[in-house]
């Protein structure tokens, strides 16, 4: 604990700290000189690819993780490469001289490659930067032909290529992506001058204020952030500014002219000061902006690798971390600090040792009112601490702090515990993700488990899951579906087992969709495989592409019928038409009824022939009379609607169903009548109902025809009376009318004819017929004529309560009131009844 | 946002509560004007962010004179609409003609229409887009998701395509309103919307809230045919019927506004006038509107003896509303006037007092023989169909002769395209023969046993309407749907859903709903459900079970889904309930359906 201070160097007002990560046990003869490396930000992976290409020499790419246990060694075949690097899903990409990018899995299996365009090929990549952005991980080559080419995303590759920068030959002095505007951007220094490469134009830009003794820039760096950029020119001078060439921060003389090999922004959220840390060869320093500088000596060939909050430093034997001292560890460790973490801190050791000194403290603390601000100091301090004692001495003084306070909130101490706890988990030695608190806020607990799963370190995944209690959806069932991806995979065991490990583990989990993993299956290589994995998953309608694909056409429609969803059939059922013979289709439709309604419907609307096969397969003589009846309708042509009809009684004789034949056959019996008529008298009346055609005749005075018809359709008499009674009205054919009312007794009574004639208002004919209506009716038709005597009479004569009521009602007291008294007597004397 | 609009929304609710005078401690109805804003939002960036579209057309299937270099379509996924695109780009190819097509499919696109537009060779001239577009609040307690095939092509074709939207409507409703306590449903459709909508909701994330809709009741119109194929006599209903509500908005002709135009009026709560007639028995209408019509007429009075600082305020604050309430009492009056004309005449009353005898099973040959003079008489292709359907249901099938006489006649009437119309209503189970020496008890276990035969499994189960028969003799029994008769019934003071058919029938789809909310759930009533066909369910928590204080209020708020469309007149019957239990139903349906677009849908005769 006395030592914490011990690897702080003082510049400016901050401090600064190099803490060892890792002691790297990788075995290198020749240390780190003469390869490429490349180390992925947040703790990620390193590769290396060993530069030194001789004849006899097989030259290898190894894959490490940060604490340097050897992941992976892979035997190079390819070109030369130029650079290295990793995409933010941990993938290698290895950048050839001739533009061409392979990718590569943590476990070195190729995935893919492109190319960053043809012309590069004579001119050969010159250099390569590989640059994450919002947008995904980039790459930036700069060819021999002095020409940068920039494709911001490589997952959606749209190459750029930027234009020509004025004066440059061969390869400028150096250059660094940015990212500004949401559009990247390179910065490229020739010599003195210093330009800006966008899509469309080189601007040339200066930076304000930098020193006139400077010839050249020699080296730049970009912050992690892409806000802030530093130059180092030939003078020896480190320029410090913001990455829009706007403003400066400050400006350094380094007394030292080599160019370095490499430098690094060295910046942490709200860090107190600009400062970037400059690599040689055996010589760092961190400058910041005063004049002091914090120079380390190096043992060995070391890179540097930008974090967010620090930089790391690699080299062939140790793995440390230098950044500035963050505000709350400073306040606490700072010697004879008197912040109040400082002084809580100290209260917790004296009440370890029981010593009254505590209470002092303690009340020191209190009295100012600052404990709850010593708590969350000690906290924020255990955060940014790499050794578990440290983390642990700082917590235990929070939590004794808390004691003191009534209403602290718990959140931010039991939180820091967790994430403490699943750090330095990752932290170890054999998981090698050396993540600083910071850090992991930034990339959040979910690409966290991402990570772990590209290394396939599920179990600690899920124990991370399940500790930070992450939804099953995105935590372990998340997991278990990568695992069980990776798991179809293993060539070496049989599909049962596969199958049945892969059911057993993924059992309880929610959200999990087999059909990915049997499509992983599938892609691998293992029909059988995917199948049975298919069989674990619940919704059915996942199923069906993959079926689909594998071509168990037949398993995915009826799976498509359970799923419910009509166009998954409707999709399966379209590929099956394309697939199979016109037969075996119908029969498989035959079968799924569902399917079949499904394709009928769209037959109805498509192709009419296709519905005739479809009935004929099944022999469905019903639905074939109605397809025939219905496309009889269609037909303009008399003869051709008529050889419909024909076809339709067919089938219906052949369904059986009498009725539908025999009006059938009497439709084409009419359909001829009326054609013949049309020609003989020229009027129109093709296509219309029995009734109409009747009714048609009827007022154009065609009554043998009419006759006729009647007969032959056997019209019963009532429709027939009906229609002449209003035909002849129509007419106002009173005497015809009245012949006819003659002619025999009438089926639907005499009634309508009263009522037919006052409809004409000709009440005179009305009153002809009202003595022949039935006895029952005969108020009613009384009253049509308006005779309310009448009416009264017949009322009366039936001792009919209700219609005597009726009359009442349309009787004016006023003028009709003998009526009124008769008709008031009547009813009483039948209700007396 | 929401907090502050369902607070406005609150304030109208409670207004139109005083006008009802329900019970004291009705819940309030969600803000449904939601759906609407997110829909139009979502539409507006379609047309706008992504393709600059200024004006629409309607598609009206005849060929399109515009010089536009890019056409839009935003239509239903219709096969027939879509060929006519097609048809239109080929056209477009054949002159020469260069534009740029983009169809916009709402409420989701169907492969089916994918496949016509590669057949016709268009695929790749025209992109296509969805417009999630599920729910169209029509008022306060009506949302309709205005898919009027749904009821034809679901009965009818059994084509299920239309299940998934309508579980995704109700999912829509569930994010946004959820989570429900409790589900209820009967009928096949309901069960596959209640499956889907369960699997929708189980692939999303859930989040949690407070439940605004408590209870949810889905049914299928096939489970109740008599009660759209009545005619209806409340007024919401008969305007309907005779002026045919499009989308919540009627248009009154001349005959109505007695002037030479047509307007066209929203029929919501909004209009104060419309709102308190609208579920009124028609026989007490006339009484409503000339008491209304005193009360604005003292409003106006008011003018007189006012000083000028008075009538200042009168005539900013007062008069534009009571103008407003003038306008709408005079087209309601004209419209009464007009519906008075057209429905007080004799043949109307027949036509009512056969419907009722045919409900009560009375006198039933003098109703065939009514049946069969109308058809002889040409009076109505609807009316006709209508009045043999409704014989059907009541009877269980018609007697075979005449099922054959009354079909022949009806074909001399109408013409022999109608006798596919006959088969579609055969299939349905609406127009059948009377099976020779069929009890009941022979037909209950019949459908028993139809029901228990799961090895036929659910895709027979869509066919199994061909031998569905109405037990509507026994349900009407057991559920007491026939008020006594004898008993005068007043309609100006209700006493149960049967005012809606002046008394003489309760609508067995509200009848259903009542029961089973009374009884949180479906014990008791397995005899009942067993005519009716099954597939009745009841599952209650949803998702859940950690909310153990569920909201009261939400508790009385029941969401009634109708797959198939729903009648005004039962949304009226629901209304009433409501206010006699405490409850507020919303009614979501397919469609607002009536007797006339029920049975158009299921006519063949369109060329």
């Amino acid at each position: 604990m006395a030592f914490v201070t011990a690897n702080w160097n003082p510049l400016g007002e901050a401090f600064y700290r190099k803490t060892e990560l890792y002691e790297m046990g990788w075995n290198l003869k020749d240390g780190l000189r003469d390869c490429l490396l490349a180390a992925a930000p947040y703790g990620g992976p390193i590769g290396k690819s060993e530069l030194t290409i001789s004849l006899f020499k097989k030259i290898y790419i190894h894959i490490f993780i940060t604490s340097s246990c050897i992941f992976l060694s892979l035997q190079w075949k390819s070109g030369v490469v130029r650079q290295l690097g990793w995409t933010v899903c941990d993938d290698l990409l290895c950048i050839q001289e001739d533009g061409t990018v392979l990718i590569y899995d943590l476990f070195g299996s190729f995935k893919r490659h492109f190319s960053m365009g043809n012309e590069v090929g004579q001119s050969q990549v010159v250099e390569a930067k590989v640059f994450h952005s919002p947008y995904g991980t980039g790459v930036a080559i700069v060819t021999g032909a002095s020409r940068f080419t920039l494709a911001t995303n490589i997952d959606d590759l749209k190459l750029r290529r930027l234009p020509e920068v004025p004066g440059l030959q061969g390869a400028p002095t150096c250059w660094a992506v940015l990212t500004q505007d949401r559009q990247s951007k390179v910065l490229v220094a020739n010599g003195g001058d210093l330009f800006i490469l966008d899509y469309t134009a080189c601007t040339a830009v200066n930076p304000p204020g930098l020193s006139p003794q400077a010839s050249s820039i020699v080296h730049m760096c970009v912050s992690f952030s892409y806000k802030y950029l530093a130059l180092f020119t030939d003078s020896g001078h480190v320029w410090m500014g913001s990455a829009n060439l706007k403003e400066k921060l400050s400006e350094v003389e380094t007394k030292v002219r080599n160019p370095p090999k490499q430098m690094a922004w060295c910046r942490r959220p709200k860090s107190r000061q600009p400062s970037v840390v400059i690599m040689w060869d055996r010589h760092l320093l961190v400058v910041g902006e005063g004049k002091d500088t914090i120079s380390y000596h190096l043992e060995d060939d070391s890179i540097l690798v930008p974090e967010m909050d620090g930089v790391r430093i690699i080299n062939g034997t140790n793995h440390e971390l230098l950044q500035e001292v963050p505000a709350s560890c400073e306040e606490i460790f700072k010697i004879a600090s008197m912040a109040p973490g400082a002084l809580l801190l100290e209260a917790h050791k004296e009440y370890e040792k029981e010593s009254q000194k505590a209470d002092e403290y303690l009340r020191e603390i209190k009295e100012q009112g600052l404990l709850a601000e010593a708590v969350r100091q000690c906290v924020e301090a255990a955060g940014h601490e790499q050794e578990a004692e440290t983390q642990k001495t700082l917590l235990r003084a929070a939590s004794f702090g808390k004691c003191f306070l009534s209403n602290f909130p718990p959140e931010l101490f039991v939180i820091m515990c967790r994430d403490l706890r699943v750090l330095n988990a990752v932290r170890d030695y054999t998981v090698g993700i050396p993540l600083t608190h910071t850090q992991f806020k930034q990339m959040t607990v979910q690409v966290l488990i991402d990570r772990l799963v590209y290394r396939k370190l599920y179990p600690l995944a899920i124990e991370i899951c399940r500790y930070l209690k992450t939804p099953e959806y995105q935590g372990v069932s998340r997991v278990l579906k990568h695992w069980a991806c990776c798991k179809v995979q293993q060539k070496e065991e049989s599909d049962e087992v596969i199958a049945r490990t892969i059911s057993l583990k993924l059992g309880e989990a929610a959200g999990i969709s087999y059909s990915e993993i049997a499509t992983k299956a599938y892609e691998c290589g293992r029909t059988e495989l995917a199948i049975k994995l298919l069989e674990f998953e619940p919704r059915s309608g996942e199923q069906v592409p993959l079926l689909l694909k594998m071509k168990r056409s037949q398993l995915a429609l009826s799976k498509a019928i359970e799923s419910g969803d009509t166009d998954l059939v409707y999709t399966v059922v379209t590929y099956l038409k394309n697939e199979m013979n016109r037969g075996d289709f119908f029969m498989t439709l035959r079968n799924q009824p569902v399917a079949l309604s499904l394709y009928r419907q769209f037959c109805k609307h498509q192709e009419q022939d296709t519905l005739k096969d479809l009935f004929n397969q099944d022999d469905d003589h019903q639905e074939l009379g109605n397809f025939y009846v219905k496309a009889s309708y269609k037909e303009k042509r008399l003869e051709a609607r008529v050889a419909h009809l024909q076809s339709a009684v067919d089938e219906y004789n052949k369904a059986k169903n009498e009725f539908a034949a025999k009006t059938t056959e009497e439709e084409m019996r009419l359909l001829r009548f009326q054609k013949k008529l049309e020609e003989e008298k020229g009027e129109s009346l093709v296509g219309f109902s029995l009734h109409d055609t009747l009714r048609t005749l009827l007022a154009v005075g065609l009554h043998k025809h009419a006759e006729q018809l009647y007969k032959d359709f056997k019209v019963p008499d009532k429709r027939f009376w009906w229609l002449k009674l209003t035909a002849l009205a129509e007419k106002e054919d009173w005497e015809e009318l009245e012949k006819f009312a003659k002619s025999k007794k009438s089926p639907i009574g005499y009634l309508p004819f009263v009522e037919v004639c006052v409809k004409h208002h000709n009440k005179y004919e009305a009153k002809k017929y009202v003595s022949r209506v039935t006895p029952e009716q005969k108020v009613k038709a009384h009253l049509a004529v308006g005779d309310m005597e009448g009416a009264a009479d017949a009322a009366i004569e039936r001792r009919n309560e209700g219609e005597i009521s009726t009359i009442l009602s349309r009787c004016s007291p006023t003028t009709d009131r003998a009526l009124v008294e008769r008709l008031n007597r009547a009813k009483s004397t039948a209700a007396k009844k | 946002m929401y907090v502050i609009q369902a607070a406005a929304v609150r304030g109208r609710c409670a207004g139109c509560l005083m006008a009802q005078s329900g019970r004291r401690d009705a819940p309030e109805l969600p803000d449904f004007s939601l759906l609407k804003r997110l829909a139009r939002d979502q539409l507006i960036y379609l047309l706008e962010q992504q393709h600059e579209v200024d004006k629409l057309y309607k598609v009206e299937l005849k060929p399109i004179v515009s010089t536009a270099d890019q056409l839009c379509f935003l239509i239903r996924p219709r096969i027939q609409t879509v060929k006519w695109i097609s048809d239109v780009v080929n056209l477009d190819k054949a002159a020469g003609r260069l534009r740029r097509y983009k169809i916009i499919f709402t409420p989701q696109k169907f492969y089916a229409c994918e496949a016509v537009l590669e057949e016709q060779g268009v695929f790749g001239d025209v992109t296509c887009d969805e417009w999630a577009f599920y729910l169209l609040p029509l008022d306060d307690d009506i949302i309709s998701l205005e898919l009027p095939e749904f009821f034809r092509e679901n009965f009818l074709e059994g084509d299920q395509r239309w299940v998934g939207a309508a579980g995704g409507a109700l999912r829509l409703i569930h994010s946004l309103y959820g989570p429900f306590s409790k589900v209820y449903g009967i009928g096949q459709c309901a069960k596959m919307v209640y499956e889907s909508w369960r699997e929708q909701v189980e692939d999303g994330e859930q989040k949690t809230q407070q439940p605004e809709i408590g209870n949810v009741f889905l049914i299928d119109r096939d489970v109740d045919f008599i009660t759209p194929l009545c005619s209806q006599v409340v007024y919401e209903g008969l305007v309907d019927d005779i002026f045919r509500i499009k989308c919540g908005s009627v248009e009154f002709g001349p005959e109505v506004t007695s002037s030479d135009k047509s307007i066209k009026v929203m029929l919501n709560s909004q209009d104060k006038v419309f709102n308190e007639i609208r579920n009124e028995h028609f026989s007490n209408v006339f009484g409503f509107l000339s008491q209304k019509a005193r009360n604005l007429q003292t409003a106006y009075d008011k003018r007189r003896g006012m000083d000028i600082q008075q009538m200042k305020a009168f005539v900013s604050e007062e008069l534009k509303g009571l103008k407003q309430e003038h306008r709408l009492l005079s087209l309601h009056i004209g419209a009464s006037e007009c519906i008075m004309k057209k429905k007080t005449k004799q043949d109307f009353q027949e036509l009512l007092k056969t419907e009722h005898s045919l409900l009560e099973g009375f006198e039933v040959r003098e109703c065939v023989s009514f049946i069969e003079e109308h058809i002889n008489r040409q009076i109505s292709m609807i009316d006709s169909l209508r009045l043999l359907c409704l014989l059907s249901l009541t009877e269980n099938g018609l007697l075979p002769k005449d099922y054959r006489s009354l079909k022949a006649q009806y074909l001399q009437s109408y013409g022999i395209e109608h006798l596919l119309t006959f088969s579609n209503l055969k299939q349905m189970g609406l127009l059948v023969e009377q099976q020779p020496g069929e009890t009941l008890t022979v037909m209950e276990s019949k459908v028993g046993k139809l029901v228990n035969d799961k090895t036929a499994g659910k895709l027979t189960d869509a066919f199994s309407s061909l031998a569905k028969k109405s037990n509507f003799r026994a349900l009407s029994k057991r559920l007491v749907l026939i008020p006594k008769s004898g008993e005068e019934y007043d309609l100006r003071v209700p006493r149960d859903m049967a005012y809606i058919f002046s008394g003489a029938y309760v609508p067995l789809s509200c009848k259903l709903i009542e029961q089973v909310l009374e009884r949180d759930g479906w014990t008791g009533l397995e005899e009942i459900t067993r005519m009716l066909n099954g597939h009745e369910f009841a599952v209650s928590g949803g998702a859940n079970g950690t909310e153990s204080r569920i909201k009261a209020d939400s508790q009385r708020i029941v969401l009634v889904m109708f797959l198939g469309g729903c009648t005004y007149s039962e949304i009226s019957a629901l209304r009433f309930l409501g206010r006699e239990r405490g409850y507020k139903f919303i009614v979501v349906t397919t469609a607002i359906t009536n007797s006339g677009r029920l049975l158009e849908a299921l006519l063949d005769n369109h060329p």
